[in-house]
C-alpha cells in the first residue's frame, strides 16, 4: 500500500534532479490509436444482443446492448440501428431443436454453460438473414457473463497506535478478509452483415471487489466494470486519441 | 621504429577525429534545437525532419532518438517509436527521462494490445 507511493516519489524526484540536470522541455502529444478493425465499409451499425449469464439482479443482454448503442451513437461515425433486443438465447437453443436434440439448454450460471450456446455465432446464414433485415450492417453481439465474486484474502490497511507518551502512528497492518464483488467475463464478437461471417471477436474480463460490508448493488457494479471495457471496444471501430506529455531532451 | 610510429599515428588520429566528432554534435544539437522549436508550435512534421537530420549527423546523440520516439507517437507510428526509444535508452541507459517517456509509451502500446484477440 505505501510501496506504491514512496516508489512514485522517489521516481518524480529522480526525473525532477535529472530535469535540473539536463536541458528538457515538457510537450503535450495526443497519440492517435487506429481502429482494429477496417469498418470503411459499413455505413451503420446494429448491436444484436449478447448471450448473457451469471447473476439474475443483471439482465446483461439488455444493458449491455443499451449501453454500447449509446456510446457508440456519441463515440463513433457509424449510426447505430434502432431495433429489438435480439433474445439470442432463445435463438440458440431453437437452433439446437431444429439440429434433433430435444433437450432444453442449461441455465447459463458459469461460462462452461456458455458451450451449449455458442454455435449461433457460427451461424453464417442466420447473421445474414439479420444483416438483410438491416440494409447490411456490422453486426455487434457476443456473450457477457456477470458472476458474483467472494474472496478471502489478505489486504494491507492502516491502523491508528499510540506509543507509551501517547504519540500517534499510523502503521501498515495485514489482516484476513472476506470481500466481495463481480466479475464480468465475456467476447464481442463483430459479424459482416453482408454475408454473415465473423470479422473479428475480442475477449474481455474484468473484476471488482469490495469489503463485505459494504453493500453496492448489482447494476452499479455492471457499469463500473463495463465502463473500464468501453475504451477496449470503442478501439476496435473507431481512432482514439491517447493525450499525455512527454519530454524532450535538447 | 615501427612500434612507435603506431601510437603516434593512433595519436594523431584522435587529434583529428575528436574535433570532428565535437563539430558533428554541435551540429545534431543545433537541428534538435530547431525542431524543438518547431513541436511547440505544433509542426510536428517538420521536427521529425530535424531530428532525422539530427539523428543521421549524430547516431550516438540520444536526445535526438528521444524526441524522434516523441515525434512517431504523436504521428500514431508506434513500431517507430519502439525504435528510437530503444535506441535512445541504448545510447543512454541512465537516462531518467527517456525512462519515464519509454514507461509512458509502453502503457499506451500495451493497451492497444492488452486484451485477447481472436
Amino acid at each position: 500500500m505505501i510501496a506504491r507511493p514512496v516508489k512514485a516519489l522517489s521516481s518524480l524526484v529522480v526525473v525532477l534532479l535529472a530535469t535540473a540536470c539536463t536541458n528538457s522541455f515538457e510537450i503535450p502529444i495526443e497519440t492517435p490509436i487506429l481502429p482494429k478493425l477496417d469498418v470503411a465499409a459499413f455505413q451503420r451499425v446494429l448491436v444484436a444482443g449478447f448471450i448473457a449469464g451469471g447473476t439474475e439482479d443483471v439482465d446483461g443482454n439488455l444493458e449491455t446492448t443499451r449501453l454500447l448503442r449509446s456510446q457508440l451513437r456519441t463515440k463513433s461515425q457509424l449510426r447505430v440501428i434502432d431495433s429489438d433486443v435480439l433474445p439470442l438465447v432463445d435463438v440458440a437453443a431453437e437452433g439446437r431443436d431444429s439440429g434433433g436434440a430435444a433437450t432444453a439448454p442449461p441455465p447459463i450460471k458459469e461460462e462452461k454453460d456458455l458451450e451449449a450456446y455458442e454455435h449461433v455465432f457460427a451461424n453464417v446464414e442466420y447473421w445474414k438473414k439479420i444483416g438483410e433485415e438491416y440494409q447490411q450492417p456490422l453486426i455487434v453481439t457476443g456473450t457477457v457473463m456477470f458472476t458474483p465474486l467472494q474472496r478471502n484474502s489478505i489486504v494491507q490497511r492502516e491502523q491508528e497506535v499510540y506509543d507509551s507518551f501517547g504519540r500517534r502512528r499510523v502503521v501498515p497492518v495485514r489482516t484476513y478478509m472476506e470481500r466481495k464483488g463481480f466479475s464480468l467475463d465475456g467476447r464481442f464478437i463483430f459479424i459482416d452483415g453482408r454475408s454473415g461471417a465473423t470479422l473479428h471477436s475480442e475477449s474481455f474480463g474484468e473484476q471488482i471487489l469490495y469489503n463485505a460490508n459494504q453493500t453496492t448493488p448489482a447494476l452499479s457494479s455492471y457499469f463500473e466494470l463495463m465502463d473500464r471495457l468501453i475504451p477496449t471496444f470503442l478501439s476496435t471501430l473507431s481512432s482514439q486519441k491517447i493525450k499525455g506529455t512527454r519530454i524532450l531532451l535538447q | 621504429m615501427r612500434t612507435a610510429v603506431i601510437p603516434l599515428a593512433l595519436f594523431l588520429l584522435t587529434l583529428v577525429t575528436v574535433p570532428l566528432q565535437a563539430d558533428a554534435r554541435s551540429d545534431a544539437k543545433k537541428q534538435v534545437e530547431f525542431g524543438i522549436t518547431v513541436a511547440q508550435r505544433g509542426l510536428w512534421r517538420e521536427a521529425i525532419y530535424r531530428w532525422e537530420r539530427a539523428a543521421q549527423i549524430d547516431p550516438s546523440y540520444a536526445p535526438a532518438h528521444n524526441n524522434l520516439a516523441i515525434a512517431y507517437e504523436h504521428e500514431g507510428d508506434l513500431a517507430k517509436a519502439r525504435t528510437a526509444y530503444e535506441r535512445a535508452l541504448e545510447l543512454e541507459p541512465g537516462n531518467a527521462l527517456i525512462k519515464q517517456n519509454y514507461e509512458l509509451f509502453r502503457e499506451i502500446n500495451d493497451r492497444t494490445t492488452r486484451q485477447g484477440t481472436q
